[in-house]
């Protein structure tokens, strides 16, 4: 598959399988186009060339009315959180399940507690989006991500921002619905001790292309500079500290 | 000389193409409008904070307009000793064009620069991805319902506009400056036409709201997501919201009033 933006290559011509039932990670410096690739597969964003398919389902062939099928299969949990602002907690999680299906409010009730018990939130309900903090945010845009029993969940840098404690809860989190509610997972993110400790298989993406995948332990063992340089978060390296620029004495004198 | 034509001819490429965007964007939103239609819910959500929340300046910005041209009509006509006609001159002027033109600018500032900001907002947030990825369509949840509550709002803000100037010219004339109470609302009777003068300026209204709320929902949905880019959108939406409306306004004149 690849993508561009105006003159800008994204994806270079990549390739990759999600493995249902595992976690998948995505990652690389900022900037590689992570979120964009989950957009990809959301059917948000149409590749330039390739297909993406989803239980052989050509995400980009899909009629609209399909696609939205497709997506009621798909969780995202986005960086923002992406909580509608105007309604509370409990509302936000209610939100994809009043609108597509016809369970009676008390079922709803029901499964709304049951969901924000499972991320530690249920005596949240009543907060507004505004009130919580921003772990707070992410556990609840979790709990709205699994509303409609997913079998695929998606999640745009879930640890950026956070402190260690919620941090520990989201990675926590992640793992073990992926372990109960049997998803497959794609996390992309450039926290590596993180995404590492609950990873199934790794792509690493730079400049387009995947530069090295595999297991942690795979990406741990890798003698590739680069590899190692991301995995270790050394300055310099191959990707160098510096942006391109003269060399400094003849900056400084001139 | 050259330069200045090709860059006038990109700008003029430019605002075709937008137009274009802007009218396809309409016509999704227009597509999804029966599925609005049976959640009466969200219109009147946005009904509540498109118009309820418009009235207090419509309410004080109708009573003044009134007023002042209550007061204007008496200088000028009390030199003819025509004074009793102060209500005919501010009946018609409210009714065929001071309501909704007035009220159009207003709704622009008001409602119209707090609907971009809003969407804006819910575009930056990623709101409006995130209903697109719970297989939620925006444009029926979020655009529809205030394409709709803007085009029921204005109208209902015009004629609210209208009766607060009538009243206010009512104020200066019969309590301000003496005229005969009886004078004044059998003047504003007798001299208006519901067809050509009531019914043409609600016309107007309705053509002011759609315009003003279509173009604050598109720029809201098209504003790059950062807070200057909200801040550009927002100034885009009065600034083409109120000169829309006062375009409009001739054209419409001219077409209703005029032998153009």
């Amino acid at each position: 598959m690849s993508f561009s933006r105006g003159s800008r290559k994204i994806f270079d011509d990549i390739s990759l399988d999600i493995p249902r039932g595992k976690v998948t990670a995505i990652m690389g410096p900022s900037g590689t186009g992570k979120t964009t690739l989950l957009k990809l597969i959301g059917g948000q964003l149409r590749p330039e060339q390739g297909t993406i398919k989803m239980d052989n389902n050509d995400v980009h062939q899909l009629s609209r009315k399909d696609l939205y099928q497709l997506r009621k299969r798909m969780g995202m949990l986005f960086q923002s959180g992406a909580l509608l602002t105007d309604i509370n907690v409990f509302d936000n999680i209610a939100y994809p399940l009043r609108e597509h299906t016809d369970l009676d409010e008390s079922m709803i009730r029901s499964l709304v507690l049951m969901k924000l018990n499972a991320v530690g939130l249920r005596g949240a309900r009543d907060l507004m989006p505004s009130e919580l903090s921003g772990g707070m945010s992410r556990r609840v845009a979790l709990a709205r991500a699994i509303a409609l029993d997913p079998v695929m969940v998606m999640y745009d840098e879930p640890f950026t921002g956070q402190d260690p404690i919620s941090m520990g809860v989201l990675v926590n989190l992640i793992h073990r619905m992926n372990q109960h509610l049997h998803l497959s997972s794609i996390v992309v993110s450039h926290d590596v001790p993180e995404t590492m400790s609950i990873s199934d298989y790794i792509y690493l993406i730079s400049g387009g292309k995947i530069v090295a995948q595999g297991t942690p332990d795979d990406l741990k063992n890798s003698n590739d500079p680069w590899v190692q340089q991301f995995i270790a978060g050394e300055a310099d390296g191959p990707v160098p500290f510096h942006f391109p620029a003269e060399p400094v004495m003849q900056d400084l004198l001139s | 000389m050259i330069k200045n034509i090709q860059l006038l001819g990109q700008k003029l490429i430019a605002t075709v193409a937008r137009l274009g965007q802007a009218s396809v964007f309409l016509y999704h939103i227009l597509l999804t409008m029966p599925g609005v239609l049976i959640r009466p819910k969200l219109i009147i959500k946005q009904l509540y904070s498109t118009g309820v929340q418009t009235l207090i300046i419509i309410l004080v910005a109708g009573t003044f307009v009134g007023m002042v041209l209550a007061l204007q009509a008496y200088y000028v006509l009390v030199d003819f000793g025509a004074e009793d006609s102060i209500s005919q001159m501010v009946v018609l002027s409210l009714m065929r064009e001071l309501g909704p033109v007035i009220t159009g600018l207003l709704f622009a500032g008001r409602a119209g620069s707090a609907l971009t900001a809003e969407i804006g907002l819910m575009k930056s947030t990623e709101q409006l991805s995130g209903m697109e990825m719970m297989a939620i369509d925006p444009m029926q949840r979020v655009m529809a319902p205030r394409i709709l509550a803007g085009f029921l709002a204005m109208p209902l803000l015009t004629a609210i506009f209208m009766a607060v100037g009538v009243l206010g010219g009512y104020l200066v004339a019969v309590h301000g400056v003496g005229i005969y109470e009886g004078v004044y609302w059998s003047l504003a009777q007798t001299k208006v036409d519901f067809y050509t003068d009531l019914m043409n300026g609600m016309i107007k209204s309705v053509v002011f709201g759609l315009v003003i709320v279509w173009i604050a929902v598109f720029e809201g949905h098209d504003s790059v997501p950062t807070s200057e880019g909200l801040g550009q959108a927002t100034t885009r939406t009065v600034v083409h919201g109120s000169l829309a409306v006062l375009g409009l306004d001739f054209l419409l004149t001219a077409l209703m009033f005029g032998d153009i």
